[in-house]
């Protein structure tokens, strides 16, 4: 039978989050590329909660960015309101999130997309992927279309078998009444892929107009915006914004959940995924913590353009006589009206172990995947992911060298290296504490750790990379300055630190020792500094942190001198580990299981231990004399 | 083709410990020589190690500060060529058991750490000093040696110093997943007041690890002793002769909650030396030891025990338990006791002797006569030199005082921060190394303990 059959360098599946970066990065690199969306008017869709950000998904925005990802230029372009989170704790955990208009945010990242050359959105379902010798060929739509390419990357997000479930309803769709898509699964597990299935919930939206804001507490944005992206003018982004809501369950709540669990399909067993632990529905909630007699709702607008609001920290699969009945507890929303149920969703996604670190399928060459289909949670982390796997298919193809961030480079490299090394059997969520090396790995610092490398991968111009060059040198030179800068003892100065609180000098002093005192930072000594250049404020942001955290960033830059040491030790992916001698047989297993990349990341697979990783270094050195000699 | 790499530098006893010979504590690293400049003191003034050719032997005094330890020969051994390839000095030392692990912990005082089993060898190959023929067996070398440590640090530990040290380890991620939840999530939990809140349990925990510290110092965290196993046919007098031993004025006993499943030790101490006698699977309640545990667990023990103490009935006939016994004492340390002098013997000290080939000492345990001679005759046999310290009992306590040196200056960290009003978030640094440096010291990885920690108690997320 005669059918349509085109070829492209790259197909895309998804254009979600993920699949929007990996389609942007591939053509953006020059490759033609091709992505595969079930509805195109659900292209950048934000199915769940109406923010880009928060806590260290706001570092991974930021780092995304640095790398010559869009997530972050959008954001600025369709933000309804921005919060810098954490602002009265270190740098290390300030954290941007910003509310999104949902709409507008879709629209803008489709029309990036739809004008961006050598890149072409198609509304099709992919029911199979086409394999040949290990390696991938292409794939084949619904219609029975077939798309050849060099590279194929996966983003189906929670599309795979998805079911929508609240109380004993239960839908064969994905998010949102969307087109789930049903063929997919089958073709991966005849190609050796082993698949999970995970759960997740969103919360109602409800009607703005039913609600008495009188009886929730006001959330207003920050007053200055800090822009996500570092191509974009702050100025540009200094906007009226719209507030958020904060009310609370209570008893009364509770006592309805509670007596109406035997209808919740996540304790009658109805539902089988696994759901997230850090994004507990607001049952689980009330069952795991029967002692807090209140939980926090947010109450979120979804955009510009409507009155559907999003009941932040109420997600839920309950009956929906029930849900009306427990909103109507809450102070505010005795009178709702719900637009949209709250309800579960369980899909397919593989395990992620299947990858390697580049996010290529270990047992199929030209095969890579990202987001929510490698078991992960949230958009941010789906962008990151997207971008890498996407970049790694151009990589690929353009014989270059996989790219990899390591763990100490970027939060990306924390995320990619938790999925493909540590078993996961929830939806994978990023989290300031999964960073070892936090402290360098700041949101502000973001273009100065990663910029050289989008600019190396060719995904950043030289303009832009020159800027942060220069940023570097300022820098440099202002520590420097500082550092070499004698502070006298004299009457201005003594007065100066009498007036905050600081002990007065003995003798002299240099203006970094007065910047690492605690009280003291170096925007304040403007005043008794009077040769100071003029800096960009976040130029200046960098040098008050690298003095004054001076002593714990070094601290950090040795740890990951050391853990450096032990990535940079490759290991070959056909080595079989039952050759060496001493190995434990569990150490054996997991290593043949997990074929690690590199001897670090064998030490971070659970059940090899400190001895393993001796007899893996010994073996290793032997190899390397047995060749030379 | 050699690249010289800078290498930390570490430290061990590297000879069999025992009271009366001479040990040697080695040092290896970049800062091997330095290290030892600074405690080492030559007769000839003013000789620095610094200064001296390689592979040249020095005598001096070992010094901390003021304080003068031991007389001691210092051997330079610059890399390459030296057992490990990297700068080495040796330091020979005849003041014993004590004064050895005193001169290792005044090496880490200054700067060294001690050395993982079979760290010397490890460096030995990576450095290419070790022939290729050899790594097999060097892998099996580090293994084994590594899965002892592990197993013998931990079973090492008093089971109060361990339970005190899970405590606060428990403590401690409490904290840690109570600032992190709040990090992550700062608008579901608050750290308004936490710091003084934090404060009033840091307190406490300092002052619990200075004890540590404090019971380190005086060896008293790791049970230090002669492994010793008492055997003998049932009836024998095995239980009686514990009790004598225990229950004798001069003997200070100390019960250990064992570690293991199923062993209590009772520690012993007669005149300076200390014996842990393994109450085998309840010596004092039932005399059918062999009987009761098999022959291959009373093998296993006589295995691992240092000393062996066999009791025979001199009343009775030797039969086939005391054959059984008699062929698991040979070639071991054993000290055999012919018991029941009060009743009529059918056993003489000569045949047993003859037998055996250990020294026989006939004693009454009911009437408590023979026990001095046995006291007199285990405390020659640890003086000559033919009972051994398991040496890795002292650097494992090193190696724990080390770790709960490091966990208090960490929890001070964590105290000046809180005075320095340094953001929450630092505070995380500090204690997470506290938590780890106790972890090492209980055998216990990291892993995923903070993540579970948070989601199990605190309530977070939309």
């Amino acid at each position: 039978m005669p059918n349509l059959e085109e070829t492209y360098d790259i197909v895309v599946v998804g254009a979600g989050h993920a699949g929007c970066e990996a389609a942007l990065a591939c053509a953006r690199l020059g490759m033609e590329t091709i992505v595969f969306t079930v509805s195109v008017d659900s292209i950048a869709l934000m199915p769940c909660n109406p923010n880009i950000g928060g806590s260290s998904k706001g570092h991974l925005v930021r780092e995304l960015d640095a790398l010559g990802g869009e997530m972050g230029r959008n954001i600025d372009k369709t933000f309804i309101q921005s919060k810098m989170l954490n602002e009265s704790k270190g740098p290390a955990v300030h954290s941007l999130r910003a509310q999104a208009d949902k709409q507008d945010y879709s629209r803008q990242m489709r029309r990036t997309l739809e004008n961006t050359d050598h890149l072409t959105v198609r509304q099709a379902e992919v029911t199979e992927i086409m394999v040949e010798d290990h390696q991938i060929a292409g794939v084949r739509t619904f219609s029975g279309a077939v798309y050849r390419a060099k590279a194929v990357v996966l983003c189906t997000g929670t599309y795979l078998k998805a079911r929508c479930i609240y109380g004993d309803v239960s839908n064969y769709t994905g998010p949102n009444g969307l087109q789930a898509a049903n063929h997919l699964t089958d073709s991966l597990i005849a190609n050796g892929i082993e698949m999970f299935r995970f759960k997740t919930g969103t919360p109602a939206r409800v009607d703005k107009r039913s609600i008495d804001f009188s009886k929730m507490e006001e959330q207003f944005g920050d007053e200055r915006v800090v822009p996500f992206s570092f191509s974009t003018d702050p100025e540009s982004v200094q906007k009226e914004q719209v507030s958020c809501w904060l009310t609370y369950t209570n008893e009364n709540t509770h006592e309805i959940i509670r007596g109406n669990l035997d209808r919740s399909p996540l304790f009658s067993g109805a539902i089988e995924g696994t759901g997230p632990r850090y994004c507990p529905s607001i049952e689980d909630k009330v069952v795991k913590f029967p002692d807090k007699n209140r939980h926090q709702v947010f109450v979120e607008p979804e955009g510009l353009y409507t009155n559907e609001m999003y009941l932040g920290g109420m997600s839920s699969s309950l009956p929906e006589d029930v849900q009306y009945a427990m909103y109507r507890t809450v102070p505010g929303l005795e009178n709702v009206k719900v637009v949209r149920n709250a309800y579960a969703i369980e899909y397919d996604c593989i395990n992620s172990l299947q990858l390697k670190p580049s996010l290529e399928f270990k047992a199929i060459r030209g095969l890579f995947s990202g987001g929510q289909f490698n078991g992960s949670s949230g958009y941010e982390e789906a962008a990151v992911q997207g971008f890498m796997a996407g970049v790694n298919a151009a990589m690929e193809i353009l014989g270059r060298e996989p790219f990899v961030l390591d763990r100490s480079q970027a939060y990306i490299g924390v995320l990619i290296d938790d999925l493909v090394t540590k078993e996961n059997h929830e939806p994978y969520r990023m989290m300031t504490s999964r960073a070892e090396y936090r402290l360098l790995l700041r949101q502000d610092n973001a273009d100065l750790r990663l910029r050289a490398i989008g600019h190396e991968i060719g995904l950043v111009d030289d303009a832009t990379y020159e800027k942060t060059l220069q940023k570097e040198r300022d820098i440099a030179a202002e520590v420097e300055r500082l550092e070499s800068t004698n502070v006298g003892a004299n009457a201005r100065v003594q007065d100066f630190l009498e007036r905050y609180g600081s002990t007065p000098l003995k003798t002299g002093a240099t203006m970094a020792e007065l910047v690492r005192r605690p009280e003291l930072n170096y925007f304040m000594l403007t005043e008794i500094d009077p040769n100071r250049p003029e800096l960009p404020e976040d130029t200046a942001k960098q040098v008050d942190i690298n003095i004054k955290y001076e002593g714990y960033l070094r601290r950090q830059q040795q740890q990951v001198a050391q853990f450096k040491k032990l990535e940079s030790k490759k290991l070959s992916p056909d080595f079989d580990y039952s050759t060496v001698g001493s190995l434990r047989r569990e150490a054996v297993q997991k290593l043949n299981q997990h074929k690690p990349a590199s001897i670090g990341q064998a030490s971070r697979i659970s059940g090899v231990s400190p001895a393993d990783i001796s007899v893996l270094l010994v073996h290793l050195e032997q190899m390397r004399h047995g060749k030379n000699d | 083709m050699h690249s010289r790499k800078t290498t930390d530098t570490i430290a061990a006893i590297a000879t069999a410990m025992s009271s009366s010979g001479i040990g040697i504590v080695r040092i290896s690293g970049s800062d091997a020589i330095t290290i030892a400049d600074q405690i080492f003191k030559s007769k000839k003034a003013g000789k620095t190690l610094r200064e001296v050719p390689t592979h040249t032997i020095h005598y001096g005094v070992i010094q901390d500060g003021a304080e003068v330890l031991d007389e001691v020969l210092a051997v330079v051994m610059r890399g390459p060529h030296s057992y490990t390839a990297e700068d080495t000095v040796e330091i020979d030392c005849h003041g014993g058991v004590l004064m050895m692990k005193k001169i290792l912990e005044t090496v880490i005082k200054y700067g060294a750490r001690p050395a993982e089993p079979g760290e010397f060898t490890r460096r030995a190959f990576l450095n290419g000093r070790i022939d290729l023929s050899q790594a097999e067996a060097v892998m099996d070398v580090i293994n084994s040696s590594n899965e002892y440590a592990m197993k013998s640090s931990v079973s090492q530990l008093k089971g109060s110093v361990s339970r005190k040290v899970k405590k606060l380890r428990e403590d401690i991620l409490y904290q840690i997943a109570y600032i992190e939840s709040a990090l992550d999530d700062p608008e579901h939990i608050s750290l308004d007041g936490y710091e003084e809140e934090l404060l009033k349990v840091l307190e406490p925990m300092i002052a619990d690890v200075e004890h540590l510290v404090r019971s380190a110092d005086n060896g008293k965290i790791v049970s230090e002793g002669i492994k010793t196993v008492i055997l003998g046919k049932p009836n024998a007098g095995k239980s009686s002769l514990m009790n004598v031993l225990v229950g004798e004025e001069r003997a200070i006993v100390t019960d250990i909650a064992g570690t293991t499943r199923d062993t209590l030790e009772e520690q012993i101490r007669l005149q300076g030396i200390t014996l842990n006698v393994i109450d085998t699977a309840g010596i004092r309640e039932t005399e059918d030891v062999v009987e009761k545990i098999g022959v291959s667990r009373a093998k296993t023990m006589a295995d691992e025990a240092d000393l062996i103490i066999y009791v025979v009935d001199g009343s009775c006939p030797l039969d086939e338990n005391d054959a059984m016994i008699m062929e698991l004492i040979r070639d071991r340390k054993a000290v055999v006791l012919l018991n029941k002098t009060d009743l009529e013997m059918v056993v003489s000290q000569e045949e047993l002797a003859a037998k055996t080939g250990q020294p026989v000492i006939a004693i009454s345990a009911k009437e408590e006569t023979g026990i001095e001679q046995l006291e007199q005759t285990i405390q020659g046999m640890f003086y000559e030199g033919k009972l051994d310290f398991n040496d890795e009992i002292m650097i494992t306590n090193v190696r724990h005082k080390t770790a709960l040196s490091d966990t208090l200056a960490s929890l001070k960290m964590v105290r000046q921060s809180i005075y320095d009003g340094m953001p929450e978030d630092f505070l995380t640094i500090d204690l997470m190394d506290a938590y780890e440096q106790l972890g090492s010291i209980i055998g216990e990885a990291v892993e995923d303990d903070l993540v579970n920690e948070i989601f199990r108690k605190f309530c977070t997320g939309k």
